[in-house]
């Protein structure tokens, strides 16, 4: 029994097999699923008009504004998520689950349905309205409010990188820390968070992607000042397919470059630690 | 000193009973007893690191049950040593000492000492991540060393070093103890329990069964468990004094010459060896066996296979017999018989 077991195993890992085969080509077919569209459209744009869209200014303002928003929104929200990323990795409490849920949330609802439940949110008659008006600015249709409507959708990748970052540092050495007299505070900062860091930056890089690319809770929050995902819907909407794919073009281009940079600094940050 | 006082706590399905010993100053203090028996968590309580449901812990009489972990003066080094993987060598000795604000070129030279006492100041520019079992050691010894704790508590210490290194952890263990740090050391193994503690402490299921010198517990068991977990009745401290041209030594206790085999050729220790390799015979028999002495019979037990007679030879033997060689031989108390041993089935085991 046991040698024809094997021999079952050798069969399955080297011979031919429909089975690999058929995965294989299924596979393929989602690849280029994924990479046809986007390099149909690179390919149907003329080099000519993504020189001159790149030239506007309209276009250079949206894609700067994109950038630094969904990084300001990433930062501000780490200080939120970090912490929490940690009690939920090192403590059960009542109804854990439950926080867990929520956290998930903006995941799984409609974008769209997000920006406007944050449009009531943050408009001149609630709470946050008021309050940010008595200091003299406003959310609507500013990038603080764009800033928001990003860190909603994006939050849950950070938070849920920064849990399995800590879940994944060992409890002993937390403990050693205690034992040679460290606050919980200093273990925290000198312990906890430089070994999960790298499970932190993939959360970080993650949340400012996904913050980058949002539409459908910014366009209902802030249609002006324009981020370029919605400056894209509106070149569409009123000039046609042609006009909307130099900027599309151009935005995943800057999309990818600024993740290949953004994850080369954290690799080499993880060499050198 | 250390004393603790009715310590209690729940954990799930385990539980920590009643427990109750003191550790005096300078005191090698072995808890022995098999994995799961709630050694580690006795070590966790002291620390502070786990509440106890009841008890109290004493230092010098300072109550310090309720005392933060940082302030107590008990440096802790896990089975698994902790070692912090992202700090050098030299930042992890310098962790507790930066805490207490010692920097600059005093933290450098308290460092730099305490590596050099630990035979690790090679190694202070290295990521822990590559080093040995047993450079990992010292390095977690040396930074548990550097608060200088009043006690230090140590979990299985050895049971992640190669046998080789086993004999050299254990004298610097010794010597760190003879400098006077009081020591707290949990293990599963009564040889490491004989070879280094003062004091023994054997725990089974959450309960301390017997404290004591390690000749107390081990030649007296005050119960069935610890006489399974030691296991051994023929037990006794003396000294290697002598050896043959064959690497034979012998070993004297009570002017009683005993030959076995060992690697040291001179030191003090305890022998054992189990009862069943302890023959009886009539009159001086000629065996291959080099360890033959005369006794008289003071003390047969029955057990549950065979019988345990017991023979003053000078000192107390303990040898198993078969009901059918008890009857045969006509063995009584009182008759003078003939006992010998193999050396090759005596244990010697250094205590220096």
């Amino acid at each position: 029994m046991p040698s024809k077991l094997s021999n079952n195993i050798k069969g399955y890992s080297q011979n031919f097999s429909w089975f690999r085969l058929v995965a294989t080509l299924l596979g393929g077919l989602l690849l280029l699923f994924i990479i046809s569209p986007i390099l149909g459209m690179v390919l149907a744009t003329p080099l000519k008009s993504i020189v001159s869209t790149a030239a506007e200014s309209e276009v250079k303002e949206s894609i700067w504004l994109t950038i630094w928003v969904a990084m300001a929104a990433t930062l501000v929200f780490a200080l939120l998520s970090i912490p929490l990323a940690y009690l939920l990795a090192r403590y059960n409490f009542p109804l854990k689950r439950l926080v867990l849920g929520i956290i998930d949330l903006p995941v799984v609802i409609p974008h769209s349905a997000a920006g406007i439940a944050l449009l009531g949110f943050m408009a001149r008659d609630s709470f946050l309205g008021k309050t940010s008006s008595s200091l003299g600015f406003s959310f609507v249709g500013t990038p603080a409010g764009i800033a928001l409507a990003m860190a909603f959708v994006s939050v849950p990748f950070l938070i849920n990188y920064a849990r399995e970052g800590f879940a994944s540092v060992p409890e002993r050495l937390e403990k050693a820390a205690l034992n040679l007299g460290a606050s919980p505070a200093r273990v925290f900062f000198t312990i906890s968070l430089p070994l999960a860091w790298k499970s932190i930056v993939s959360g970080l890089i993650m949340m400012f992607a996904r913050g980058m690319s949002e539409f459908g809770a910014v366009i209902i929050v802030a249609y002006n000042p324009m981020i370029t995902p919605v400056l894209i819907f509106e070149r569409f909407g009123s000039f046609g397919l042609k006009y909307a794919r130099p900027v599309s073009v151009i935005f995943i281009a800057v999309c990818l470059v600024v993740f290949i940079l953004v994850r080369l600094i954290a690799r080499k940050e993880n060499k050198d630690a | 000193m250390l004393r603790i006082e009715n310590i209690s706590k729940k954990f799930g399905q385990f539980e920590l009973n009643d427990i109750t010993f003191q550790v005096d100053k300078g005191d090698y203090f072995m808890v022995l007893g098999p994995s799961g028996a709630g050694k580690s968590i006795i070590l966790e309580v002291i620390s502070g690191l786990v509440k106890p449901d009841k008890g109290k812990v004493f230092i010098d009489d300072l109550d310090i049950t309720n005392l933060a972990i940082g302030d107590r003066s008990v440096g802790l080094v896990f089975q698994d040593l902790a070692v912090f993987p992202h700090m050098s060598v030299f930042e992890n000795i310098a962790f507790p000492l930066k805490r207490k604000g010692i920097k600059g070129s005093e933290l450098k030279s308290r460092v730099s000492d305490l590596a050099e006492k630990f035979s690790i100041s090679h190694l202070l520019k290295r990521s822990p991540v590559n080093l040995s079992g047993g450079e990992l050691q010292r390095v977690a010894l040396a930074r548990t060393l550097a608060l200088k704790p009043e006690i230090l508590l140590l979990d299985e210490p050895l049971s992640s070093i190669d046998v080789q290194l086993k004999a050299g952890l254990k004298s610097l263990l010794r010597s760190i103890n003879r400098e006077g740090q009081t020591i707290i050391h949990v293990t599963h193994d009564y040889d490491e329990a004989i070879s280094l503690g003062s004091q023994v402490a054997v725990v089974n299921s959450g309960r301390i069964v017997q404290t004591g010198t390690p000749v107390d517990v081990f030649r007296n068991p005050a119960s069935e468990f610890v006489a399974n977990f030691s296991g051994i009745k023929n037990f006794f401290k003396g000294s290697i004094s002598d050896s043959s041209a064959h690497e034979l030594r012998c070993f004297t206790v009570s002017g009683i010459k005993i030959w076995l085999y060992a690697d040291d050729s001179k030191s003090e220790g305890y022998v054992c060896f189990p009862e069943n390799s302890v023959s009886i015979a009539l009159v001086n028999p000629q065996t291959s066996a080099i360890n033959t002495y005369q006794g008289v019979i003071v003390e047969i037990f029955q057990q549950k296979h065979g019988f345990e007679v017991w023979v003053d030879i000078g000192i107390r033997v303990a040898s198993l017999v078969t009901w059918e060689s008890l009857e045969r031989l006509n063995l009584k108390t009182g008759n003078e018989v003939w006992v010998s041993v193999k050396a090759n089935a005596v244990q010697y085991i250094s205590i220096s």
